[in-house]
């Protein structure tokens, strides 16, 4: 396929367009209505739960660390509250940007805004970047949302563990937000109706990170930054590192989320933290599921889908190996074995951009 | 503009819909929570997706693809992605059958 272009704007939107790719019909896997329905279904107690134990955690973490402040004794519970701050409001973001986490709506959309606050995301933008990495997973030039770019990029990479990136980008972009509206890019996707939304919302996120700002001066001291902007850097391993199993090393442009997406099996922290999206596959496939079902329809599906991860250690020795190789050769992806219970891959399913899923690029 | 008989009254459960295919147009028929059914266009208006799979919560339906929203009664969009309102059409029950009147 050669050098791959992610511009919204490049050759390979283009012709994702072009090909039919963007508008195919991805797979799904067949579940009876009924006990989709019950899957599907919604409720608030998973979810209240969940957000008095997280809020309640992160209050006592701070607490702690502003208490100790600034011996190192306050060194633990910063680096739990980071976490918490930097990387649990990364799955709290997105799970309340479909609406599923909980059955209320103003009660997703709450924890919406605080947790796109704290994951440096304008509130407005993200809703629709996510919408079309949804529709458009992983399509190169059409999925904003892609975290591992080919050739892969390892100093990046490995930059964002600590979310220097991230951070670098976001506060250029936040000023522009809050004095222009959204950017030329952020306009392919977002729509004119909710432009001023996106320049009111980086508004508000620019008036609060002033005050801190403005506090850590008048005190002569970082603590208000350390518990408001930058947990977002020194707790958001957590994120990045399950983030980027979510799709690493997998195929793009392809239209079978089995292709693209990883399940990984982990530890009832981390699940707590990244709220049940290690059921990565599962969640790409049936977005209306929520988060506490997830592990419900994993067991329903899972004859069709490749083997999960059976830990973190376990997800990134299979896909580290593809990430490095990927430097070398933009085409090479892993293609993961399907049980012989599964329906297999449609490889005329995958024949829409010339040269995608080209046998010899796969393993 | 005809009457077309499309189901029966109990193939839709109470707090369900189904697809219903006429004429070379997708349509989607709701029992709602209130016991009466409705009719709308049978795709959402955000993409190119048939709203058939997605669930019906007391007087709305949420897309399967992004989680829109519309209320089936009205066919007001609800809830982001959707921002385009979902036609609806006039349904009647004739003993144990649902019409819908459709262009
Ligand atoms: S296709 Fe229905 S919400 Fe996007």
């Amino acid at each position: 396929m050669g050098q791959r272009d992610y511009s919204p704007f490049g050759a390979d939107a283009k012709r994702a367009v072009e090909s039919g790719l963007t508008a195919a019909e991805w797979y799904h896997t067949d579940v009876p209505r009924k006990v989709m329905k019950d899957l599907m279904a919604r409720s608030d107690s998973p979810a209240i739960r969940d957000t008095v134990l997280l809020y309640g955690l992160m209050i006592a973490f701070a607490g702690a660390g502003i208490a100790l402040w600034p011996t190192l004794w306050s060194l633990p519970f910063w680096l739990a509250y980071g976490v918490l701050y930097g990387s649990a409001s990364d799955s709290r973001w997105h799970e309340c940007s479909h609406g599923t986490a909980f059955r209320t709506p103003w009660m997703n959309n709450a924890v919406y805004e605080i947790s796109s606050f704290m994951i440096m995301r304008n509130s407005a933008t993200w809703r629709w970047s996510h919408a079309r990495h949804h529709s458009e997973t992983y399509i190169v030039g059409r999925d904003p949302e892609i975290a591992v770019m080919r050739p892969t990029v390892l100093a990046k990479l490995i930059l964002n563990f600590f979310g220097i990136i991230d951070v670098i980008t976001f506060f250029p972009n936040l000023i522009r937000n809050a004095v222009a509206g959204p950017t030329a890019a952020e306009k392919t996707f977002v729509p004119q109706s909710e432009w001023a939304k996106v320049q009111r919302v980086a508004q508000i996120h620019l008036a609060i990170y002033a005050a801190t700002v403005a506090l850590a001066i008048a005190l002569g001291s970082i603590l208000p930054l350390m518990v408001i902007g930058l947990p977002r850097i020194y707790g958001a391993w957590h994120h990045v590192m399950t983030g980027l199993l979510q799709h690493g090393g997998l195929a793009d442009n392809v239209i079978d989320h089995r292709l693209n997406s990883r399940t990984v099996y982990m530890n009832p922290i981390s699940r707590f933290i990244y709220w049940n999206m290690n059921y990565h596959v599962e969640h790409h496939m049936f977005p209306m599921v929520p988060y506490h079902a997830l592990p419900r329809l994993h067991e329903t599906i899972k004859a069709d889908l490749p083997a999960p991860n059976r830990s973190i250690a376990e997800g990134f020795a299979e896909m580290w190996p593809a990430l490095k190789r990927q430097l070398f050769q933009e085409d090479y992806f892993l293609k993961r074995e399907l049980p012989p219970t599964a329906k297999p891959y449609r490889e005329d399913f995958h024949q829409y951009v010339p040269g995608m899923m080209a046998p010899k690029a796969a393993e | 503009m005809p009457w077309i008989d499309a189901c029966a009254t109990d193939a839709i459960d109470e707090e369900d819909l189904i697809r219903f295919d006429h004429g070379g147009a997708t349509y989607a028929i709701y029992h709602g929570v209130d016991g009466k059914f409705y009719a709308t266009a049978g795709m959402c208006t955000h993409e190119h997706v048939h709203l058939c799979d997605g669930l019906v919560m007391d007087f709305m339906i949420e897309c399967p693809k992004h989680n829109g929203q519309f209320d089936y009664r009205t066919g007001e969009a609800m809830r982001a992605p959707v921002c385009v309102n979902l036609k609806t059409f006039p349904v009647k029950v004739d003993g144990n059958r649902v019409l819908i009147e459709v262009p």
